[in-house]
């Protein structure tokens, strides 16, 4: 809580939206976890390395699976190794404190400045887990009952937290946090977001580009609708292969990039053979400039 | 000063707490609005908003509260009045019946657009409150004639849709008889992970002893993988006027899967007569429960069992038409069958219960709209042999 001057407003490579950059303002200054949601692909994993590379601070991640519990955030006592090491007699092993290891939530209390802590994918784990930090996230201690030691947060951490909506979280754990949904980017926000990574790019080629996009997003029977990260990669396909803008509209060259299950391949391909190229076409939609 | 604010959120339907609205307090104090009411807002949204369902809540609530809208509240009240005296009432005597039934739908929507256009001169401002959809009575209402379908001698009884009131009742009772033999039959549903897969989390106390000997007294820990019920079920009940007659038998199953712990994960969920691009998480089906349906299906993997319970019973058009929707104000584009389609695609395994006997299938009034559903869904008479059988299906590997 040291400092409340501190506010991101994004970084060179990460564009985010005022309103976003407004709730992890208000996350870091409450000292509230920030938990973020939105559809896969909008980039939230890449917010938390954003805060950290934009208030110059060390970014932790915390991988979330199905198998972890919350104490192997804060700990793990390694009993089995203490075992094999009493069987031998050369380690000291009366000292409980050689086998505790901090996990992610630890080390972040530990560390000597302020950190940034990203627990990625929370509703992966059991449906319990959020409830289980409650208190850690709180107060920023834990006690290590092998040891009787507390551990303490020398510096509150910016903890970020990210979800797919896969499981409902528990509201106890909800009213704690500072939420932000991060929407799908409208059509100039992606161009924005286009331009971040591929400067160059000819403007005609990014507008037919983003209308085929959102042409194919739009199909409401899609299985998996495309994200960013895979227009990106399109994008970056299509420059490379040398296609002419005119074509994209017509053929949708490189369509794997973009579509991931059969399924949804011959749903487009039957939509652009019925609706033919015009549907698509950048002329179609002049909103999108 | 806000704290009307708080209240007009709550009666939003946006679950704000005290633990919230203090945070919001901290952050003033620090300044985090900006001076300004874009700041107010966003920061309002982020702090006490937790899910993006309620974002559009939050937006009408922060509408009526800052947009010169001077007593929305009163306003309210008083779209809520003239909507109760325009409404047919709740008795029908046979006689309005008759009227209902020669109005087609269009004609049926038509008045009633008519009469949300007068009321929008009459109101200033009132057509917003009807566009919310959940807080006016137009929004939920469907009237069912009285009679029960499984007689097969009465011929026009197919819904209409008419904006009325509805009654809702909750599906949770503690109804015991016949509970047991639900729960007997659901414990056959099953299946343990196998030996095969997981993670090795579980000491294997005898393995361990035996390889400790074999090391001669060097421990030698052997971690063996745990067998558990792996089962998700996912209920999606039908909540409707017609399947009222049900109630009782559908409680007691709800009941039972309630009270069978032995599931990995289990949801429930409701919808009114079709599916369409929402479904309820509270059986009054209303608005503040409703989550999309293609969240739904982005929520339950696939290899959720799922199991609908519903008559199957409609009118036609809700079944085959966009638009066919009971409930007057709500727009489906696709057809309920589209849906219905959809979500028997995305999960491995799904069955359909009808509380409806097998044996009246063919001669109900709703059995265009079972045939059509049960070339979707494999359908079980909601008995207990029924269930066995549908669990027997949701346990076949396909």
């Amino acid at each position: 809580m040291q400092d409340h001057k501190i506010s991101f407003t994004g970084t060179e490579d990460y564009i985010a939206s005022k309103e976003l950059q407004n709730s992890v303002n208000v996350a870091v200054a409450l000292g509230r976890p920030l938990l973020i949601k939105g559809e896969p692909g909008t980039g939230k994993t890449m917010l938390a390395q954003s805060i950290a590379d934009g208030l110059g601070k060390k970014l932790l991640i915390w991988n979330i699976k199905s198998t972890t519990k919350a104490k192997d955030g804060l700990y793990i006592y390694d009993t089995v190794q203490r075992l094999y090491d009493s069987q031998f007699g050369d380690h000291d092993v009366s000292d409980i404190r050689h086998y505790i290891k901090m996990g992610r939530l630890g080390e972040a209390f530990l560390a000597s400045v302020q950190v940034v802590l990203l627990i990625d994918e929370i509703d992966k784990a059991d449906l319990e887990f959020p409830n289980d930090l409650l208190w850690e996230l709180d107060v920023m201690n834990f006690n290590i009952p092998e040891t009787g030691e507390t551990v303490h947060a020398r510096h509150r951490p910016i903890v970020v937290i990210t979800s797919n909506a896969e499981k409902e979280l528990p509201d106890a754990f909800l009213r704690r946090c500072i939420f932000h949904y991060i929407a799908f980017p409208d059509a100039a926000m992606m161009s924005d977001i286009i331009a971040v990574h591929y400067p160059d790019l000819e403007q005609k080629l990014l507008d037919e580009a983003l209308a085929a996009f959102y042409w194919l997003r739009g199909i409401g029977s899609l299985q998996k609708k495309p994200s960013t990260s895979e227009l990106l990669d399109w994008v970056q396909a299509l420059t490379v292969g040398g296609i002419s803008p005119e074509q994209i509209g017509e053929e949708l060259p490189f369509l794997g990039v973009l579509l991931k299950k059969d399924h949804d391949f011959t749903t487009v391909l039957q939509r652009l053979h019925n609706e033919g190229a015009q549907a698509k076409s950048a002329s179609r939609f002049p909103h999108l400039r | 000063m806000f704290i009307n604010f708080f209240y007009l959120l709550k009666a939003y339907g946006v679950p704000v707490t005290i633990t919230e609205w203090m945070m919001l307090t901290e952050a003033l104090a620090l300044g985090m609005a900006h001076s300004s009411l874009t700041g107010f807002y966003h920061l309002g949204r982020a702090v006490l908003v937790k899910s993006e369902t309620h974002y559009d809540r939050y937006d009408l609530a922060f509408y009526s509260y800052f947009q010169g809208i001077e007593t929305p509240v009163e306003l309210t009240e008083k779209v809520l009045q003239w909507l109760e005296k325009a409404l047919p009432p709740r008795y029908i005597s046979p006689e309005e019946r008759q009227k209902f039934q020669e109005w087609d739908l269009d004609e049926l929507r038509r008045q009633l657009e008519q009469r949300l256009k007068e009321q929008d001169g009459e109101h200033h401002g009132g057509s917003n409150w009807i566009g919310t959809g959940g807080t006016s009575p137009f929004g939920h209402s469907g009237y069912h004639p009285a009679g029960i379908r499984i007689g097969g001698e009465a011929v026009n009884q197919s819904a209409v849709q008419v904006a009325a009131q509805r009654n809702f009742r909750g599906f949770r009772t503690d109804t015991t008889i016949g509970v047991r033999q639900f729960e007997v039959a659901l414990r056959k549903l099953r299946q343990l992970s196998s030996k095969e897969e997981g993670p090795r989390e579980e000491l294997d106390l005898d393995e361990t002893v035996q390889e400790t000997g074999n090391k001669g007294g060097l421990l030698q820990l052997v971690w063996t993988r745990g067998r558990k019920n792996m089962v998700k079920v996912a209920l999606v009940m039908d909540s409707g006027g017609s399947m009222d007659p049900y109630m009782r038998i559908c409680s007691q199953l709800f009941t039972a899967m309630n009270r069978s712990s032995h599931f990995k994960d289990l949801r429930f969920f409701f919808f009114h007569n079709c599916i369409y691009q929402h479904l309820y998480q509270e059986p009054s089906c209303s608005l503040s429960s409703a989550i999309r349906t293609d969240d739904f299906l982005r929520m339950l993997s696939p290899d959720y069992k799922l199991i609908v319970l519903g008559d199957a019973s409609m009118a036609p058009s809700e079944l085959t038409m966009p638009g066919g929707s009971i409930d007057w104000s709500y727009s489906n584009d696709e057809p309920g069958i589209a849906w219905l389609q959809r979500i028997k695609n995305h999960f491995d395994h799904a069955v359909w219960l009808n509380p409806i006997p097998a044996h009246f299938w063919a001669r109900v009034t709703g059995n265009y709209t079972i045939a059509k559903i049960r070339s979707i869904f494999p359908m079980y008479e909601l008995t207990v042999e029924g269930l066995e059988g549908a669990i027997k299906k949701l346990k076949v590997r396909q």
